[in-house]
């Protein structure tokens, strides 16, 4: 399909985040193939696979991250990868993208916050400088925030002197102070110690039961996928194998890879 | 055979005194400069526009690649050729800062080159614009990597502060050579430069360790308060 063939805009009512025909390459290797995935306003949506398998690439495409080979992505009914011109889409400008890409928040694995800046100046930063609110409104929404993460008392704190947990809370709060309407989780608890996982895992349950958030969040924590997704994906080599309710992917997968990924990583942990 | 003269030593101490006053000047402008041009050179070499990356990479390394001797005679005696008349002082003090704009700029280079890849994604992700992400977020993290570097060139560019008495600055190193063939003694003025320079040296080499560990702490880049 030629970029001339994608529409430009989407029909109301579609999904908040549409994968049409997506390929990425890294040279001769090809990590996503012609991938097809809508994911529904307020939707959950978790990605599981074997590593490799281009998982934490869907994330960071949509996080425009990463440049997209073929396809377009679409985000809340707007092409986000490419735009609209002369009746079909062209490859997206860096102003366009900016614009879009205020739609999309992301936690990363490796928190990434800001080491020179207080947890409360992280998430400070970017609702003053992109979004233009004063000091004193950008300061109220953060500590709203934070208290939400229950990190109050840590406002002062710099990152480095948190635990782990406590810094991917914190960049919770800073992706969250920006008002996402999509949030990419990208494995989160992974680089975190077994005892304060579940800190994280309880910040993320309380998000999504709370808030109007699609989420779309990659991870290795099979009993939290299973718990709180509306919908897992399993990735094997650049495509979807299989998805479905957590249910049935993981009560009674239908693909073989499915299964013996599952039976690996079950036993594993 | 050691025939060191105290009475000689004092009496040429204060015109020696005097000098260093312009040596510590040529010095504190130059590094301005230096500190000012090198970031220009190091972001210049960063932007979307490969073929100014790359002009710039060339003129970094041309620069770095010519004594800074030649490069102070040039700017004083062939730029008049061109209808570029400068004074000594003026001539000294481009030559010397863009020579060491050039140094720095390397420093500045490794110290953001040595940032997380992952703090240019979360500055993508927040959406912060080019100037925020490297003003706000990647140079405050790349200064204390680059705070050793830039200590050294500040020395340097201090020891190489004679090299200027080429074109007549009236440094330290010009005002010992006046003072030595008014005289015919060498042995106390250059002496007294020589220490001099350390005495200035020493100190600001220790001076330079307590402020980096002092940025460090200030930017909360320590576990202990």
């Amino acid at each position: 399909m030629s970029e001339r063939d994608f529409p430009a805009q989407l029909e109301p009512g579609g999904p908040m985040v549409r994968f049409a025909h997506v390929t990425k390459r890294y040279g001769s290797l090809t990590v996503l193939d012609d991938l097809q995935l809508d994911v529904q306003a307020n939707e959950m949506v978790s990605i599981i696979g074997p590593s490799g398998s281009g998982k934490t690439t869907v994330l960071r495409m949509l996080m425009t991250l990463e440049e997209i080979d073929e396809g377009v992505i679409y985000v809340d009914g707007q092409p986000l990868t490419h735009m609209p011109r002369n009746g079909g889409l062209v490859r997206a400008s860096n102003a366009h993208l900016r614009r879009l890409r205020g739609d999309i928040g992301m936690v990363f694995q490796h928190f990434n916050l800001f080491p020179h800046m207080t947890a409360l100046e992280n998430c400070m930063e970017a609702p003053v400088q992109v979004l233009g609110l004063s000091r004193d409104e950008a300061e109220a929404r953060a500590l709203d925030l934070l208290a939400l993460v229950g990190l109050a008392d840590k406002k002062d704190q710099h990152p480095l002197r948190l635990s782990g947990g406590q810094q991917q809370r914190v960049a919770i709060a800073r992706a969250l102070a920006m008002r996402p309407k999509v949030m990419l989780l990208d494995e989160v608890t992974s680089a975190l110690d077994p005892e304060v996982i579940g800190e994280v895992l309880s910040v993320i349950r309380q998000l999504n039961s709370e808030h109007n958030l699609t989420m779309l969040m990659v991870t290795h924590q099979m009993g939290f996928a299973k718990e709180i997704s509306d919908r897992v994906c399993f990735f094997y080599g650049g495509r979807i194998a299989e998805q479905g309710p957590p249910e049935q992917i993981f009560g009674a997968p239908k693909n073989e890879r499915t299964r013996q990924f599952l039976s690996a990583v079950l036993e594993a942990g | 055979m050691f025939d060191w003269r105290w009475d000689f030593t004092f009496e040429i101490l204060p015109r020696l005194l005097l000098a260093t006053l312009n040596t510590l000047l040529a010095a504190g402008i130059g590094y301005l400069i230096a500190l000012f041009v090198g970031l220009l050179f190091a972001l210049a070499q960063r932007t979307p526009y490969g073929l100014v990356n790359r002009a710039m990479r060339e003129l970094v390394e041309f620069i770095r690649s010519t004594p800074l001797v030649l490069q102070i005679f040039f700017v004083f005696y062939v730029g008049p050729q061109f209808g570029i008349r400068l004074s000594p002082w003026a001539s000294g003090m481009i030559a010397i800062g863009l020579h060491y704009a050039a140094y720095l700029s390397e420093v500045y280079r490794a110290g953001i080159e040595a940032v997380p890849r992952g703090q240019w994604e979360a500055c993508k992700a927040l959406n912060l614009g080019a100037r925020r992400t490297y003003f706000g977020i990647i140079i405050p993290q790349a200064l204390p990597a680059s705070l050793p570097g830039m200590g050294n060139y500040l020395v340097g560019i201090f020891k190489d502060t004679p090299m200027l008495s080429v074109i007549g600055v009236a440094e330290l190193m010009h005002t010992a050579n006046a003072l030595g063939s008014e005289t015919y003694r060498f042995l106390e003025p250059y002496t007294l430069v020589g220490v001099i320079f350390l005495m200035i040296s020493l100190p600001t080499a220790a001076g330079l360790r307590l402020f980096e560990a002092w940025v460090r702490r200030r930017l909360g880049l320590t576990r202990s308060p």
